[in-house]
């Protein structure tokens, strides 16, 4: 049933990331001198304040989105034509709709506390404006990320939080392993983008890839031709018959798509770059690093569900490696002892469940993991930081402990997040992840059958429980450390209040996903952002009906289980940091440990393969260059000068009595000649004006004669 | 159908800095009558040539507000008989191809003027190029800037010719006189290398003449043959010129022209003499020879080759495809190993210049609009990045990029000026860089689909190559060396700022550039389209 569907322009939409893009603006082009002048407080003042205005304006657009008709929410502000070649066209446009009017909320709202947060973080630091101007720039590209009417725009986003991704975790560039760090990340993300780039240059000349000669002035593209998401979803019942390569395009477009979300979500095989990022200040990789840019890829897949769902393959492969991320990540994460490496490892692994929803089809599920996780996640990187500032800057879990007992607040949200992410049904984290199970395990539309994907990811499960808990012990438990013979304070408010309000939505955010057995009802979210997916609503299922009704609960109790055992053995293992067993197995099996420890040695294989054969072609490239073209050239050049050589010495040997006499003319004039050889450019000149002249002269009169 | 004279702006706009090389000159002859000082006649030189560069800017903004962009014949046309012996005319006029062009040879030809003064170069600094034989400097800058704009406006191919190598003779004593310690290395061997495409293109247009049907000069006399453009494009005669030692004569023309036109661009494998002309030019040559001079050799293309060519540049499009490929990619790949911070600029020059290849040679609408506006660009990112690498050049007297560190801390504003021109450079969306190069792949990839893919791939290399540059010379421990360099002065800012402003302000609104272009460029390639089965 084809339901009617209106848009509803709206002429606001363009504040929400024009505000933060005047605060980078600010502060990144007079904030020193502001900075030195005033001190903080106008940095603070423009750059905290303007997203604060922006998540103000986002949250009076999404009210009055939520006053549309459920199936029309769509609002576009369009601004002008970005550029326009015979039928390829892009706007400036904004759009929001119930998925990207979802993202704008978390972005601004989180993106807003973090930065109040880090008026706390970065307060003794000397580039503190330089700090909120790329923080600010980075809410800006991220919002034009997720607002963007276009795929264009969404890239012009997508590339723009990867150059801020890349300033902020170099921030501290004068080490120079921050700077590596920062360099590896934007690399990284540039062959995720090639692969953005040619599954954008296969879908467009897919929908449109041939012109026809209308009119006078030129082309038009033959049929209907969008790269607007809007206008997509339309034009794929028609493009889906078509090939590439012999292989069909959508599937194609889907995974060279995929290739640039796994490198902006870190999945195998690109993740590699996120736990090195946390070299970033601490509020960067809470927002950056784990609420925000990295769910980036999760929502473009989402964004074009109406493309995957025509593609099983597509799908397959992006549930494959998300439950295999999932599971990787989730091994490292157990033997890390740095704080931040716990927590990337952890981020990785959590993407990976959210691609294993939009992989399977159940895009809500996918998109709710990634709001719940935005809250829970960023709550628990900023309690790490909160620990890291009271350890005067140690991250290293093993020279913590005790700590819960100074640091009541930062304690007690880490908790929070803690059971969140674990799955425990008091928390939202345990809807989103459980849900995302289910579908998996309910999933018949893959080329792999659905159980095998819930397995994984279910034992990742247990692993996820297991590692956060360990952490939490570690940190917080036991007997308080410490730090150059002071023990650790407790934060200021402006850095708890940011860990309350975040572990309260951490919490809160369940309502949203309280699934249909326990209630009767759909979950509000899965109603919410139906509209959006409706492409994606008749995919097939194993079970439905009350068969389902029964097995989820189930399902739901398993998932229970594994988190309430993995809590339970990193409770025996870490409580009080007093069970020796930990370091006699890692002795025991030191291989093993140091094998997952050093992250089974992926860097160090890529740079053995990838990185030394990129350099090496640099390499050989220049030198081909240097010595064989250009010694073409130079030898031509010898051909050249040693003919003039051969010449001299016919000139010289063999004709030689009549020419001894013309050379010596020659040479008589040469001696003369010289002299004009002032080297004062005048008279040069002089002389050119004065060959000129005579040129012109001799060929008037030439052209007299033959005329 | 002939063009008849409709206005002498372009005269004007091509002739002014003629003047201001004939006013510098008199003086220079004057100086043993009348004794000036040297000072005056160094002040003198520089006044005569911001005003010799600055009237073509400001003509240039009456030309582009005067253009009508829905026509896409030539505008603004002078057209007189200047030789009639050989038919040739002065013959002048821009379409919407043309009229991009020499805006952008007045915005760089500027901007290069201003980075010629010794504005905040150090007082003991007497080697410094901006010092040295000023007279003589400027006045072959502005005989360089005539000849520019010169090759862009031409409608005849004889008077095209000429300014191709009137071109030469100014460029090469600039390098050979003010450059550096290589000089006479460089100069000599972009003189020949030019050179040896000229006579490539001089047999080309010779040909071409003698093929040529007979027709009418603009004031009415009958020619036998003609150097016309306009009626050589419309002249069958071009198209099939017959067989000489057995082979299709009109392919070896294209060939000839191409390979002519493609030592300039430069095009591997012709293009190793682009990088030591670069190293030893002074800054704002450099600037000219990447905004401008590169781009003569692909407005040459399609000047000459698409449009009186048009069956052979079909017959020929696989091969400008591939070659352009291969710029784009092998270019980037050299930039890998490069030391020598203006060595890397250089090839990132070719590697650029390589899109533009590939846009034209597709001959789909968004391919050809991409590789003009790539053309366009680049000349806007590449003088941007040739004055950065001049700035840490007139401070630390060398560019050595593993010889630096740190530079961030010290000279911070220097730092986001290079950073931004490094991102437009790289292509980052939202900078102008993006829109040419999302075109030109945009369009290849229907024709050229595999060689798209690789193409693509170089955004990879380039980002390596920039960012690793960044690395090295701007992040890390401060060199203690470097310590005291003073950040970018009133001259550099007033020379990058514009740019920077171009590449933001075209990165988020380029219609006004695409506009002025695409009718011409559409109704261009429109023949070869059909000809290919588009």
């Amino acid at each position: 049933m084809e339901v009617e569907k209106t848009i509803t322009e709206i002429s606001y939409l363009w504040l929400i990331p024009f505000f933060p893009a005047i605060g980078a603006f600010i502060s990144g082009a007079f904030g020193k001198r502001l900075q030195a002048k005033w001190g903080k407080a106008p940095i603070i003042a423009v750059s905290v304040t303007l997203p604060w205005i922006s998540f103000v304006i986002a949250l009076v657009a999404f009210i009055k989105l939520l006053g549309l008709d459920e199936n029309s929410r769509t609002m576009v502000t369009h601004l002008w034509t970005w550029f326009d070649v015979a039928g390829a066209k892009a706007g400036m446009a904004f759009a929001m709709d119930p998925l990207s009017g979802m993202m704008t909320m978390i972005v601004t709202f989180v993106g807003s506390l973090i930065h109040i947060y880090s008026i706390g973080y970065m307060h003794d630091d000397e580039s503190f404006w330089r700090f909120f101007s790329h923080l600010n720039m980075f809410l800006f590209a991220m919002l034009m990320l997720v607002l963007g009417d276009n795929i264009l725009l969404m890239f012009v986003g997508w590339e723009g939080v990867g150059l801020c991704s890349y300033l902020l975790i170099g921030f501290w560039y004068t080490d120079v392993n921050n700077a590596k760090a920062g360099m590896k990340a934007f690399v990284v993300n540039r062959i995720g983008d090639f692969g953005f780039l040619v599954g954008f240059f296969i879908l467009f000349w897919a929908v449109g890839g041939a012109w026809s000669h209308a009119s006078q002035s030129g082309y038009t593209m033959s049929g209907h031709f969008t790269i607007t998401f809007r206008e997509l979803p339309a034009m794929m019942d028609a493009i889906a018959g078509k090939e590439l390569w012999g292989i069909p395009v959508l599937t194609l477009v889907g995974i060279f798509f995929f290739i640039g979300a796994t490198g902006k979500s870190a999945q195998i095989p690109l993740y590699v770059w996120l736990p090195d990022a946390m070299a970033g200040p601490t509020p960067v990789s809470a927002l950056i690093h784990a609420a925000t840019m990295v769910t980036a890829g999760v929502y473009m897949v989402a964004r074009f569900n109406f493309l995957y769902i025509h593609s099983p393959t597509a799908m397959t492969i992006i549930a494959v490696v998300g439950v295999a991320t999932a599971f990787f990540a989730a091994t490292i994460g157990v033997f890390q002892y740095d704080i931040k490496k716990v927590l990337a490892y952890s981020t990785v692994s959590q993407l990976g469940y959210m691609f294993v929803g939009v992989g399977v089809g159940a895009y809500w599920a996918g998109s709710y993991h990634l709001l719940t996780h935005a809250f829970f996640k960023a709550c628990l990187f900023l309690g790490a930081g909160s620990v890291i500032m009271a350890m005067h800057h140690e991250q290293d879990m093993r020279k913590m402990g005790g700590l819960g007992k100074v640091m009541p607040i930062t304690k007690w949200t880490y908790l929070i997040a803690c059971i969140t992410i674990a799955g425990f049904p008091i928390a939202s984290g345990f809807y989103s992840k459980d849900e995302i199970l289910w579908q998996a395990f309910n999933s018949d539309y893959l080329l792999v059958p659905g159980w095998s994907i819930w397995l994984v990811g279910f034992i990742a499960a247990a692993l996820t429980s297991f590692y956060m808990f360990r952490s939490y012990y570690m940190t917080f438990t036991g007997t308080t450390v410490k730090v150059h013979g002071h023990e650790p304070q407790e934060q200021k408010p402006v850095i708890t209040i940011v860990l309350a309000t975040l572990a309260m939505f951490a919490v809160l955010t369940m309502v949203l996903g309280i699934p249909q057995w326990l209630t009767g009802a759909n979950p509000v979210l899965e109603h919410f952002l139906a509209p959006v997916f409706e492409a994606a609503e008749n995919l097939p299922k194993v079970f439905t009906g009350e068969a389902a009704h029964h097995i989820e609960p189930w399902m739901a109790l398993a998932s229970i289980a594994v988190a309430t055992l993995g809590w339970i053995v990193a409770r025996w293992l870490y409580k009080d940091r007093k069970n020796p067993l930990p370091l006699k197995l890692k002795e025991r099996f030191s291989g093993i440990h140091k094998l997952i420890y050093n992250k089974y040695y992926v860097d160090e294989a890529y740079h053995a393969t990838a990185v030394r054969g990129f350099l090496f072609t640099g390499r050989a490239a220049s030198w081909f260059d240097r010595v064989i073209v250009d010694g073409m050239v130079n030898f031509t050049g010898r051909i050249g000068q040693g003919l003039c050589v051969i010449d001299g010495l016919i000139d010289k040997y063999i004709v030689d009595g009549a020419v001894n006499l013309l050379a010596g003319i020659v040479h008589f004039f040469g001696d003369q000649l010289r002299k004009v050889q002032t080297g004062k450019l005048p008279s040069y000149l002089a002389g050119f004006a004065l060959g000129l002249t005579i040129l012109i002269v001799i060929s008037q009169f030439l052209f007299d004669v033959y005329a | 159908m002939d063009y008849e004279t409709t206005s002498q702006l372009l005269t004007w706009i091509t002739f002014v800095p003629l003047m201001g090389t004939g006013l510098i000159a008199v003086v220079l002859l004057l100086k043993p009558v009348v004794k000036f000082s040297k000072g005056f006649l160094d002040n003198f030189s520089r006044a005569i040539a911001i005003i010799g560069a600055g009237i073509p800017l400001a003509l240039c903004v009456a030309l582009w507000s005067q253009f009508d962009s829905s026509n896409t014949g030539l505008q603004m046309v002078h057209h007189l008989v200047w030789i009639q012996a050989f038919n040739i005319e002065y013959f002048v006029g821009v379409d919407g191809l043309s009229v991009t062009m020499v805006a952008l040879t007045g915005i760089v030809s500027f901007i290069a003027t201003i980075a010629s003064m010794p504005w905040g170069i150090a007082k003991d600094d007497d080697h410094h190029f901006s010092r040295r034989s000023v007279p003589g400097y400027m006045a072959l800058l502005l005989l360089l800037e005539s000849a520019m704009f010169g090759v862009f406006v031409a409608q005849d191919f004889f008077l095209f010719y000429v300014f191709w190598e009137l071109m030469l003779l100014p460029m090469y004593f600039l390098i050979g006189i003010w450059g550096g310690p290589r000089r006479e290395y460089a100069a000599i061997k972009f003189f020949l290398y030019t050179l040896a495409g000229s006579v490539l293109m001089l047999l080309a247009m010779i040909a071409m003449y003698f093929t040529s049907s007979p027709t009418t000069l603009i004031d009415g006399t009958k020619a036998a043959h003609t150097f016309n453009f306009v009626k050589l494009a419309a002249d069958p005669a071009i198209r099939d010129m017959g067989l000489l030692w057995g082979m299709d004569l009109a392919k070896m023309v294209w060939i000839g022209l191409f390979i002519g036109f493609a030592i300039k661009i430069p095009m591997f494998p012709f293009h190793t003499w682009l990088p030591d002309a670069h190293v030893e030019a002074p800054t704002p040559i450099s600037v000219i020879l990447a905004g401008v001079l590169l781009k003569m050799g692909t407005y040459g293309i399609l000047r000459v080759n698409f449009m009186i060519l048009p069956d052979q540049t079909v017959w020929a499009r696989y091969g400008i495809a591939v070659f352009g490929v291969i710029n784009i990619v092998y270019a980037a790949f050299v930039c890998m190993a490069q030391k020598d911070l203006k060595k890397l600029i250089a090839y990132s020059s070719v590697s650029h210049m390589g899109f533009v290849l590939l846009g034209m040679a597709a001959f789909t609408p968004q391919g050809i609009s991409g590789a003009v506006y790539q053309m366009w660009s680049h000349g806007i990112i590449s003088p941007a990045l040739f004055l950065i690498a001049g700035v840490i050049y007139d401070r630390a007297h060398h560019r050595e990029i593993n010889g630096f560190g740190g530079l961030a801390k010290i000279m911070p504003e220097y730092t986001a000026l290079m950073g931004l021109s490094f991102m437009a450079s790289l292509g980052l969306p939202g900078l102008n860089g993006f829109i040419a190069e999302a075109l030109c792949f945009l369009g290849a990839f229907p024709v050229f689909t595999t060689l798209t893919v690789i193409a693509a791939s170089g955004v990879i290399i380039t980002a390596a190559y920039y960012l690793w540059t960044i690395q090295r010379m701007f992040l890390g421990p401060v060199n203690e060396k470097y310590k005291n360099l003073n950040d970018v002065n009133w001259r550099e800012r007033l020379t990058l700022y514009p740019l920077i402003a171009g590449m933001l302000f075209l990165g988020f609104y380029p219609m006004p550039v695409l506009n002025m272009m695409n009718n011409t460029l559409h109704t261009l390639v429109k023949p070869l389209a059909n000809a290919i089965g588009l």
